[in-house]
């Protein structure tokens, strides 16, 4: 019991800690003079270190939730719905979350542990020492970078996952390109689409801050670096399926469905 | 003249652990000052409050005649472009080449027209104090451990501070290279005009470098001397530093 209490309050505290820090973001975020450069740097980061596993995972997971969904299809023959189907839940769940897992497994480790070293290395005082505000520099750039960067991968995502799908499509039976594609823009509505783009928005915020929260509070050692690595993916990920559930509550309350 | 440092009765503390007990030390316009003490003594921590990267708990701090801890962020990044800090890890960017790193204290100082004029100047002039000028467009990870010290120190003189603040500047060198960074220091602070505090261990830096040492034990200036005049003493709390 007292060891259950003890895990409690530490979760509990680090969870203040993290509302603490987001709260410092949106402090420094408006404070005068931005790091534009190093803002784009980091989206050119966040864009090259994601863009072929994401563009690898989309492909793939198109293909085969094509492939897999046909024979249930064929039962009700439905088929002819296929194209409509699949896009509809690519667009609306599956790119999304898995553009976000991804970018939460590349990105969040490698920001929790990028930070994690400098500020072990003492780089982060030295940047404070010559003048430079560290947060605003590193942790400021970097979460808006991956709130932006976000929605762009997901929107990418979604194309070559579709685009995936019509090759499914076309392996049993035969749809043509034009088809295919007047088939998936007539089952898609801005319905699907913003909401999920919304969506995307706090998955890249959730992912920034997480990642720079445990890379900025790293403890003393190398060993506190991997953790803040490690615990940087697990966090960011679960908070991915936490907005996740509370994204699907809010648009069906809304009515989006 | 007025001391360039102050610090009166300072105490820190990291919870039950109380790192300096009602410290207090000067450093005077063109002196170098060793503090020695043994590992986890609070000698790192004794310098960073100077310079304010962690608050002290209670007593004054004043630097160039101005109490650092009533400074708002503007005045406190002004003064410690008057500071140079080199850290005992170095804390080099990994990110960015020699030349980057040597521009970043730049980035709040100058304006930017100085910078597109004067920057390639300083950082050659920086490099070429250290003896490292081909070494511009390179990675910290490609050089070695020496090197990077000194180019951390090239970084700490950018700015030409008037106060230097060496963390173990030599620790982790061969004898060859520590006599080398200690040469520099002097050389270093010569043309700067500069007063420097210095925490080291080793005996031929203090040796090299030093005008008056200061032994913190238990979080207390335990002894404040000559380096000659404390290696005759005869109490075992200081012969234990030069057995
Ligand atoms: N950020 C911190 N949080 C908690 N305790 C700290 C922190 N920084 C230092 N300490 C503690 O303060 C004490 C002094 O540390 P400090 O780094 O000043 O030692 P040092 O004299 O520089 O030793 P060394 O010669 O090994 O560098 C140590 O006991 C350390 O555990
Ligand atoms: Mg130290």
């Amino acid at each position: 019991m007292k060891y259950f209490i003890g895990l409690n309050n530490e979760f509990l505290t680090e969870v203040g800690e993290i509302y603490q820090f987001t709260r410092r973001f949106f402090r420094e975020f408006f404070k005068p003079k931005q790091e534009f450069d190093e803002f784009l740097h980091q989206c050119f980061w966040v864009g090259y270190k994601t863009l072929p596993l994401v563009g690898l995972t989309a492909f793939i997971m198109g293909l085969v939730l094509t492939i897999q969904s046909r024979p249930t299809l064929v039962e009700f023959g439905a088929q002819s719905m296929l194209p409509a189907m699949v896009s509809v839940s690519l667009v609306r769940e599956i790119s999304p979350v898995i553009t976000a897992l991804i970018c939460a497994g590349k990105i969040g480790s490698g920001m929790g542990a990028e930070l994690g070293s400098m500020r072990v290395t003492e780089q982060i005082d030295a940047m404070e020492v010559s003048g430079t505000n560290p947060f605003k520099y590193l942790i400021v750039t970097r979460v808006v970078a991956t709130t932006v960067m976000l929605p762009l991968l997901s929107n990418l995502s979604n194309a070559i996952a579709i685009y995936g799908g019509y090759l499914g499509v076309n392996i049993r039976g035969h749809v043509s390109w034009h088809l295919y594609w007047t088939q998936v823009f007539d089952a898609l509505s801005y319905g699907d689409l913003i909401p999920s783009l919304i969506k995307t928005f706090f998955f890249g915020f959730a992912i920034g801050i997480i990642g720079c929260y445990k890379g900025y509070n790293s403890k003393k050692g190398t060993e506190g670096v991997g953790r803040s690595a490690t615990s940087a993916v697990v966090v960011a990920s679960l908070l991915v399926f936490v907005i996740d559930l509370i994204a699907v509550q809010i648009t069906d309350l809304l009515g989006f469905t | 003249m007025d001391p360039v440092v102050k610090v009166e009765n300072v105490n820190k503390s990291f919870g039950d652990n109380h790192v300096l007990r009602n410290f207090s030390l000067e450093l005077e316009p063109g002196e170098n000052l060793v503090i020695l003490g043994k590992s986890g003594s609070g000698k790192s921590v004794l310098i960073k409050c100077i310079i304010n990267l962690m608050p002290a708990d209670t007593g004054k701090i004043i630097v160039l005649d101005q109490s650092i801890q009533d400074m708002d962020q503007e005045e406190l990044d002004i003064l410690r472009a008057k500071v140079g800090f080199l850290f005992q890890s170095n804390a080099l960017y990994d990110s960015m080449t020699v030349r980057e790193n040597l521009e970043f204290p730049l980035r709040r100082h100058w304006s930017k027209e100085e910078r597109e004029r004067g920057s390639e100047m300083a950082v050659l002039e920086a490099l070429e104090d250290v003896g490292l000028a081909h070494t511009i467009d390179m990675m910290p990870a490609e050089l070695s451990g020496g090197m990077r010290k000194r180019i951390a120190l090239a970084r700490t003189l950018i700015l030409k501070p008037t106060i230097i603040l060496y963390d173990e500047p030599t620790t982790g060198l061969d004898p060859v290279t520590a006599r080398e960074i200690s040469n520099l220091m002097i050389e270093v602070q010569k043309k700067y005009n500069a007063s420097s505090i210095i925490i080291s261990h080793d005996m031929n830096c203090i040796n090299i470098t030093s005008n008056r040492v200061i032994m913190l034990i238990e979080g207390r200036c335990y002894a404040n001397d000559t380096f000659n005049n404390l290696k005759k003493s005869t109490d075992p709390k200081i012969r234990e530093f030069f057995a």
